[in-house]
């Protein structure tokens, strides 16, 4: 066999050649030069919000040279949760999933630290709110970007007629749109006074006491309205204290004009008793109203979100952030981070909310006036307050401050919820806070 | 002769070889293993390696960082929750599994003595329960028991009878979670207690009937005797399967209200899907196998010593 000798001379020459090559060349982009990228996002409620994200995604796509590839994954049925659990044990899968509320918590060990990405989105679109830093910070670190798709604030939607003639409450005239909340005399006394009076008119508050987030968010709002905590921030057990005692006592007293059969309740029930006329007040963000706004006009036009009533402790109503996140194990992060600033520029984040009429809630502080909110009706304003645009409530949500890994436990277990249903139902307070205690020391362990 | 001994082996010796894959190849059992083998593998890969890889599971710490033992099992015997979820799990097994059986029985009875044009009408008829995909079946019942929309309490409403939280008071959910498991269940026990009815020989009623045997004589002492293995196995059969129910009560009721209709399925999915605890998610899910083995051997022991007897 021939053997072709290499000299040292020829060898220099072609080492020197291929390396002026590759400094002189441009950076030579063919399509799909920067590599695959797969995303995970959530199948949005509103119809057609999903279109929004596509053509983002692919806008940005086009200009990286990215080939990306989306799956819209729905909540029903869990199906997100059960794509994160899975592709957590197989450690591989999407590059960027969309995580709800607590599961990046919940998956810390698994996602990529994005610190480099969020320090200058926070410089340039404000400050995000305590509910993100609780749940989307591990260790001093940001170990997912706030999404802007599937965040929302829990807060009341009211039916303006119903609240004014039973109630006697001009709702409009405490949030009215374009102007500051004149809300003052909106707390929990009054919200128990109102719930009464449409109990006893029969227009119920459709407020649940099951197991799913509408209800537990709700629960939780009112136990932190009292500054009532099962676990503290330090994770020690504070549940036999004066504020849950009171809490729960309020809770369980304003449970009396709930509809019977609360215990029951899902995440879709309240929409349902508020699109049947049957309620005049649920506590959701706008889906409810929109779809209303197809089903049953009559009854959209009445309707109105507003704020949370004040409890003795202040005025808490539950944020439910989305987050992106990005696993450690993924091929292409830093690709993904560009992806992910991408959407979290101020004309995404107002594409998104305009796509989702609304519903969306971007994170940052900079972003919670954008003109959308003041203009989706009928009626006109009916959204101008769900962005909490005057901080006038604390966002917060259930079970916080308790460390993060035992809040996840208390929320999914439903604790708050579970606790007025058993003292609702009869049981001694004392046996439903020891009931309590025993059930929230058992999410102490590691 | 010493010829052809030498002549008869040089011959013998590679005609064996020859035959001795093939005579593999055309043995019945082999073919019936190659027959059975992608069954075979289809339940080794999605039922024996999720049991095994569940124990292994079941023995690791929350964060699955650690091997921590039996201490999942344990820390679940001081739960009150756990004892509960035990408790209405063999309740939820025993009282549909009984309803079943009792109204299997009597419809086979019913459409065993239809005359012979119209059963297979009847039977198809009534198989449909079993028939549909128990998760849009269970559906439909949801939106039957809906809290605002429930088409029974409107019917009741007519009637005056106030609405009834089907799925909002605990006793009435778990009534409602065993009424749709013995609506989705009995055809099961209906067809199989026909086939058994239709072995009964003719001429042991025609004697009974000569000893003058009334109806409920003629069950206890030659319908029942006659199908008591049928009894006994689709009893198992179905108690194992009802125990490890999930999609019923997912869809009802999710286990609520409070816990109060969890059976071990739906509370191992809360805990270790939802919850993020899947070690504690895969003990719940395992500590079905020694309460449904106990049950197991007490049957089918019966079954053999029966077989035994006769």
């Amino acid at each position: 066999m021939r053997k072709t000798k290499l000299t040292r001379r020829q060898f220099v020459g072609r080492t020197v050649a291929a390396s002026a090559a590759t400094l002189a060349a441009p950076f030579v982009r063919t399509a799909h030069a920067a590599g695959k990228l797969s995303l995970m996002l959530w199948d949005h409620w509103v119809p057609g919000a999903n279109t929004a994200s596509t053509e983002l995604v692919n806008e940005w796509a086009a200009k990286e040279k990215v080939e990306v590839a989306i799956d819209y994954v729905t909540s029903q049925g869990n199906k997100n949760l059960l794509t994160i659990a899975a592709q957590a044990q197989a450690r591989s899968g999407h590059d960027i999933l969309a995580m709800p509320t607590w599961w990046p918590q919940d998956q810390v060990k698994n996602l990529e630290p994005v610190d480099d990405i969020m320090e200058p989105l926070i410089a340039q679109n404000g400050a995000v709110n305590d509910t993100v830093k609780y749940l989307g910070r591990a260790d001093n670190h940001w170990i997912a970007v706030p999404a802007t798709i599937g965040s929302q604030i829990k807060g009341p939607c009211s039916r303006i007629d119903l609240l004014k003639q039973h109630a006697g409450i001009d709702i409009q005239a405490m949030y009215p749109a374009g102007s500051p909340p004149k809300a003052e005399t909106w707390t929990t006394e009054t919200f128990f006074k109102a719930a009464e009076a449409c109990h006893k008119a029969g227009f119920p508050f459709g407020i649940g006491l099951g197991q799913t987030t509408d209800s537990v968010d709700t629960a939780g709002a009112f136990f932190q309205a009292y500054g009532a905590e099962l676990v503290n921030a330090k994770g020690d057990l504070t549940v036999k204290t004066d504020a849950v005692k009171e809490a729960l006592d309020y809770c369980k007293r304003l449970a009396a004009f709930y509809p019977p059969d609360a215990p029951a309740w899902d995440d879709a029930s309240n929409n349902k008793w508020l699109i049947s006329g049957r309620g005049a007040l649920i506590m959701n963000p706008p889906s409810a109203w929109a779809v209303a706004r197809r089903d049953a006009p009559q009854v959209a036009e009445q309707c109105w979100t507003h704020g949370f009533p004040a409890g003795p402790k202040g005025r808490v109503a539950p944020f439910l952030p989305y987050f992106w996140g990005m696993w450690n194990f993924g091929k292409n992060k830093a690709a993904a981070k560009s992806l992910l600033v991408h959407l979290s520029q101020p004309a995404a984040i107002e594409k998104l909310v305009v796509a989702s009429g609304g519903y969306d809630l971007p994170s940052f502080a900079n972003l919670t006036t954008l003109k959308v909110w003041a203009e989706e009706g009928p009626p006109k304003g009916t959204l101008y307050h769900y962005p909490n645009p005057y901080n006038h409530q604390t966002l917060s949500i259930a079970a916080a401050p308790a460390p993060p890994k035992i809040a996840f436990q208390i929320y999914t277990q439903a604790i708050h919820t579970k606790m007025i249903v058993r003292h609702l139902q009869g049981e001694p307070m004392d046996k439903t806070l020891a009931w309590a205690e025993s059930e929230v020391e058992g999410y102490l362990r590691t | 002769m010493v010829d052809a001994v030498i002549r008869r082996s040089e011959v013998a010796v590679p005609a064996r070889r020859r035959t001795g894959l093939r005579r593999t190849m055309q043995r019945k059992s082999t073919v019936a293993f190659l027959m059975a083998l992608p069954l075979i593998l289809l339940i080794g890969l999605f039922v024996l390696y999720p049991a095994l890889y569940s124990l292994h599971l079941a023995t690791l710490n929350k964060s699955m960082e650690r091997f921590v033992g039996l201490n999942n099992f344990l820390f679940l015997f001081k739960r009150e929750t756990f004892w509960m979820v035990v408790q209405q799990s063999c309740i939820f097994a025993i009282t549909a599994v009984i309803f079943k059986a009792l109204i299997g029985f009597i419809v086979a009875h019913f459409v065993h003595n239809v005359p012979a044009k119209g059963q297979r009408k009847w039977r198809g008829m009534l198989l449909v329960p079993w028939v549909i995909p128990p998760a849009m079946s269970t559906l439909a019942w949801l939106w039957l028991f809906d809290p605002s929309y429930s088409a029974f309490n409107w019917v009741l409403a007519l009637f005056g009878v106030g609405p009834v939280p089907w799925t909002g008071d605990a006793n009435w959910a778990r009534f409602s979670v065993i009424l749709v498991n013995v609506w989705i269940g009995a055809p099961f026990f209906m067809i199989m207690y026909l086939a058994a009815l239709k072995s009964v020989p003719e001429q042991l009623y025609e004697a009974a009937a000569i000893d003058g045997a009334n109806w409920w004589q003629r069950i206890w002492y030659v319908t029942l005797p006659m199908m008591r293995n049928i009894i006994a196995i689709t009893a198992l059969f179905s108690l194992i399967v009802t125990f490890a129910n999930f999609d019923i009560v997912r869809i009802l009721t999710a286990g609520g209200p409070i816990d109060r209709t969890h059976v071990f399925a739906t509370w191992a999915f809360w805990l270790g899907i939802q919850g993020g605890d899947i070690p504690l998610g895969a003990s719940v899910s395992l500590f079905m196998v020694p309460i449904l083995a106990v049950a197991a051997i007490f049957i089918l022991r019966d079954i053999s010593k029966r077989g035994n007897e006769a």
